[in-house]
């Protein structure tokens, strides 16, 4: 590695429009540091990274590479004097190998020829570095999430990157890769690299991070050493006010009834033999890691996968084969996946709004109006804020595109709601309104399935706790037993007093 | 998070965007105007349109197939099968029906069936067999043009002499003066830019077309808004060939070449997106507009040979596209 790098930002504004985002900005990002940038969705993380790494220009302010000022032409320009941003959702050309992706865009050439054997070997040694076990030959589409960080990384440091930013590198790890994750930025950092990252978990900010800068509304509202925050005192310069009660309290009692139960629910290939009840008004969370067959257990549920096994719905068997057959019978599921299978980014707040429920506003034509009453009231309900009412969704922040994906599912009325990863991606100020909209909604005697890869959120909402693995139940926690601890060792496999899932 | 790379004045390229086509086909009719005295007249113009409108009519039907994500590069082959099947049925129950407007419905309704028949067979290998439409429709191209050779063996079909002098009035006759042509081109337009703009299934197709998870994990029936593209494109040039065949009362292998080219064209330059997620019937018909003109003004000039009429349409599809980019659209 060359010599370390710091990169600095003075007095950063930025303007889109007549908009400012972003107001008198100052981060230093020292070599051999981590510098974790917190804040709501919204308050200007994004723009500070793509500043930093070239995507934009500042509209005044300074950016300086070990003092000396610097302006990035373009990525390419910043990524050629050392300073990569690895986005957070993967750039990755999936179709291709690690290798290949690893040194895509400055391929190693001997002659006309590309160097295969150099670039595997470099490759290698990489990954290698990175502590990393996957195979450089193997496709991107093939190797899981964490791998897929893995090879980000292993791409920016082939391009020698000194300055390493990263946007939400967990969110779509599981705690354990997670951890894998930790390791190697540690190294990272002991090799003299920069690193700046962004994250909506306040336990690994406060872990991994040697420097925090909070932002709130395109200031930052404070900054320092991570050894002078605590987990809320970080939540609260973020939002603004308190949030220590971040789970709302059951007040009204779950009711006796059974509104779901599912016998013997198998998915080929990822689950097996499911079996749970569901009351209403209940919330059931579902843990377990990721590829532990959580979603496609509840996608089968509803239809969008073939099943095998009994469904009663209020008593009654029903064979769902289609997510239509399971909203008619009042049952809908909220996809964790809001970019690529929960909104049209690209159409208006109307369109997707009403998507679910299109017949319910057709009498021979679509009745515009109900759907402009539609979405004012959505609007009002779930506190969606958007610059226009016909903004294309893809601008909406994180949050406010969650919460329209809510609002959409609940204009179908369902009597059962299934909502995988509710706030995935999510600052803290709208989680806490998520959580109340779902405790509302099992106040109106509606049943709540929540699966969510983070415990606090399945442990602070739900009543009753479903860990799967492997495809399979692996236990039920609930009241006193229901613990961080107790769900971990399920889902690993190790609880020893395993109860036999009924 | 997705940040809103903002585009400084995006009223002003929406305007472009929407005005763009209309503003071609003004400056169209201004040049053929002042080259050609006779350009305006209602005979030409009559013309025009009647010679458009068979292409026009399957341009309603394939926008709704883009729009959906979907393409159909067999309808001028098909056009080309019904009509020969058309006038086969036609021929052979004359002994027994004897000529007469009986028989004329016969032949009508062998050509909305066969249509018909045709998009499902499209729409079931392109949503239950999960084929590429791109090759499906490549496939059937060729099986409709090969069986239309096969039944005219290498040859022409021509319809029954008395038959045609029955017929010949649903191409060249119409009410106060507009003919049958672009009448029945004129109401399947509106209907198609009802059902896009205020229809669920516009709003559905547009949907797919754009995400097609996203229409699934919406309770949208995925496949068959996709299937009903398919069978309404069929029926469209069932209802296309109904309007042809009087025109000349005869079907070769030759009969509605490039058609599919021209309709796809005609749904580009008109401003629906080539891959899906937005579409306007009323560009569509703008679009079939621009290019029959375009033939048309050759014709009547003498300053550039009629022979490079595809270049110069060629020109006006890439132009209209490049019009149209939208910037804001992720790579």
């Amino acid at each position: 590695m060359t010599e370390p790098l710091a990169l600095s930002l003075t007095k950063i504004c930025r303007s889109f429009g007549p908009v400012q985002v972003l107001h008198d900005v100052d981060i230093t990002l020292a070599a051999g540091e981590v510098h974790a940038l917190i804040g709501e969705n919204g308050a200007g993380k994004s723009t500070t990274m793509k500043i930093m790494s070239g995507y934009l220009a500042p509209t005044s302010g300074a950016v300086a590479l070990n003092d000396a000022p610097v302006s990035f032409a373009n990525s390419q320009d910043a990524e050629a004097q050392g300073v990569v941003l690895i986005h957070q959702e993967f750039n990755l050309a999936e179709q291709l190998s690690v290798e290949q992706n690893i040194f895509l865009g400055h391929e190693k050439k001997r002659g006309f020829l590309l160097d295969k054997a150099a670039m595997q070997a470099e490759a290698r040694a990489l990954l290698a570095r990175l502590n990393c076990q996957v195979d450089p030959s193997a496709r991107v589409s093939d190797i899981a999430n964490a791998d897929k960080q893995m090879v980000e990384i292993a791409k920016a440091l082939s391009r020698n990157a000194r300055v390493l930013i990263m946007d939400e590198p967990t969110a779509v790890l599981t705690e354990r890769e997670a951890e894998v994750l930790f390791v190697q930025v540690e190294r990272l950092k002991a090799e003299g690299v920069a690193i700046l990252f962004t994250s909506h978990k306040l336990d690994e900010v406060k872990r991994i991070s040697d420097q925090i800068t909070i932002l709130r509304d395109g200031h930052v509202v404070s900054q320092g050493p991570t050894s002078d925050y605590n987990e809320d005192q970080m939540a609260e310069a973020m939002v603004g006010r308190d949030v220590s009660s971040l789970y709302p309290e059951r007040t009204v009692p779950i009711g006796s009834d059974i509104a779901l139960e599912v016998k013997g629910l198998s998915v080929a290939g990822f689950a097996h033999d499911i079996s749970f009840t569901l009351k209403k008004g209940e919330i059931l969370g579902v843990s377990g890691l990721i590829g532990s067959g959580r979603t496609e257990t509840m996608e089968g549920l509803v239809g969008l996968r073939s099943t095998t096994g009994e469904v009663r719905l209020n008593g009654e068997v029903v064979h769902l084969k289609s997510p239509q057959q399971a909203q008619k019978a009042g049952m809908c599921y909220l996809t964790e996946d809001r970019k690529s299978r929960g909104l049209l980014l690209t159409k208006g707040m109307r369109e997707n709004l009403t998507l679910q429920c299109l017949p319910d506003f057709t009498n021979v034509l679509i009745d515009q109006k109900s759907e402009d009453a539609a979405l004012t009231k959505a609007i009002e309900d779930f506190d969606i804020r958007a610059p226009s009412r016909d903004v294309a969704v893809g601008n909406l922040s994180g949050g406010n595109q969650q919460k329209l994906l809510i609002a959409k599912v609940m204009l179908a009325d369902p009597d059962i709601v299934i909502i995988d990863e509710p706030t995935r991606g999510i600052d803290i100020g709208t989680k806490q309104q998520i959580y109340e909209f779902i405790h509302a909604l099992s106040g109106q005697g509606k049943s709540i399935i929540v699966i969510s890869s983070e415990m606090q959120e399945v442990i602070g909402l739900a009543d009753r706790v479903l860990v799967m693995r492997m495809g399979r139940i692996a236990g039920e926690v609930s009241g006193a037993e229901l613990t961080e601890d107790k769900i971990v060792r399920l889902a690993m496999g190790l609880d020893v007093n395993k109860e036999e899932a009924a | 998070m997705a940040t809103a790379d903002t585009n400084p004045k995006p009223t002003m390229r929406l305007d472009l965007k929407v005005m763009g086509p209309i503003l071609a086909l003004v400056v169209l009719v201004v040049i053929g105007a002042l080259m050609n005295g006779n350009f305006l007249s209602a005979g030409n113009i009559t013309n025009v349109l009647s010679r458009s409108a068979f292409i026009g009519i399957i341009a309603v039907g394939m926008t709704f197939v883009i729009t959906a994500g979907g393409l159909d590069l067999s309808v001028g082959s098909m056009a080309a099968f019904i009509a020969g099947l058309m006038i086969l049925v036609m021929n052979g129950l004359l002994p027994v029906m004897g000529v007469g407007w009986p028989l004329v419905f016969v032949g009508m309704l062998t050509a909305i069936v066969a249509g018909t028949a045709a998009g499902f067979i499209n729409g079931f290998l392109i949503t239950n067999m999960r084929i590429e439409a791109f090759i499906v429709t490549l496939g059937t191209m060729g099986i409709y043009r090969s069986l239309v050779t096969w039944l005219a063996d290498g040859g022409t079909l021509s319809l029954d002499f008395g038959m045609r002098a029955i017929i010949r009035p649903i191409y060249f006759d119409g009410i106060l003066g507009i003919s049958w042509p672009i009448i029945v081109f004129a109401l399947v337009a509106i209907l198609g830019e009802v059902v896009m703009r205020r229809g669920a299934f516009g709003r559905h197709a547009a949907a797919v077309g754009s995400n097609d998870q996203v229409a699934r994990y919406s309770s949208v029936n995925v496949n068959r808004v996709r299937m009903m593209t398919y069978v309404g494109l069929g029926v469209l040039v069932g209802i296309a060939t109904i309007m042809y065949v009087p025109r000349l009362g005869s079907a070769s292998s030759s009969t509605g070449v490039l058609w599919e080219l021209e309709a796809i064209a005609a749904v580009i330059i008109g401003g629906t997106m080539l891959k899906g997620g937005f579409g306007r019937v009323w560009g569509t018909v703008i679009g079939v507009l621009i290019l029959s003109l375009i033939g048309n003004i050759l014709n009547l000039t003498d300053g550039v040979s009629p022979y490079l009429n595809g270049a110069v349409q060629g020109v006006i599809i890439i132009l209209a596209v490049i019009l149209q980019r939208d910037k804001k659209a992720e790579g």
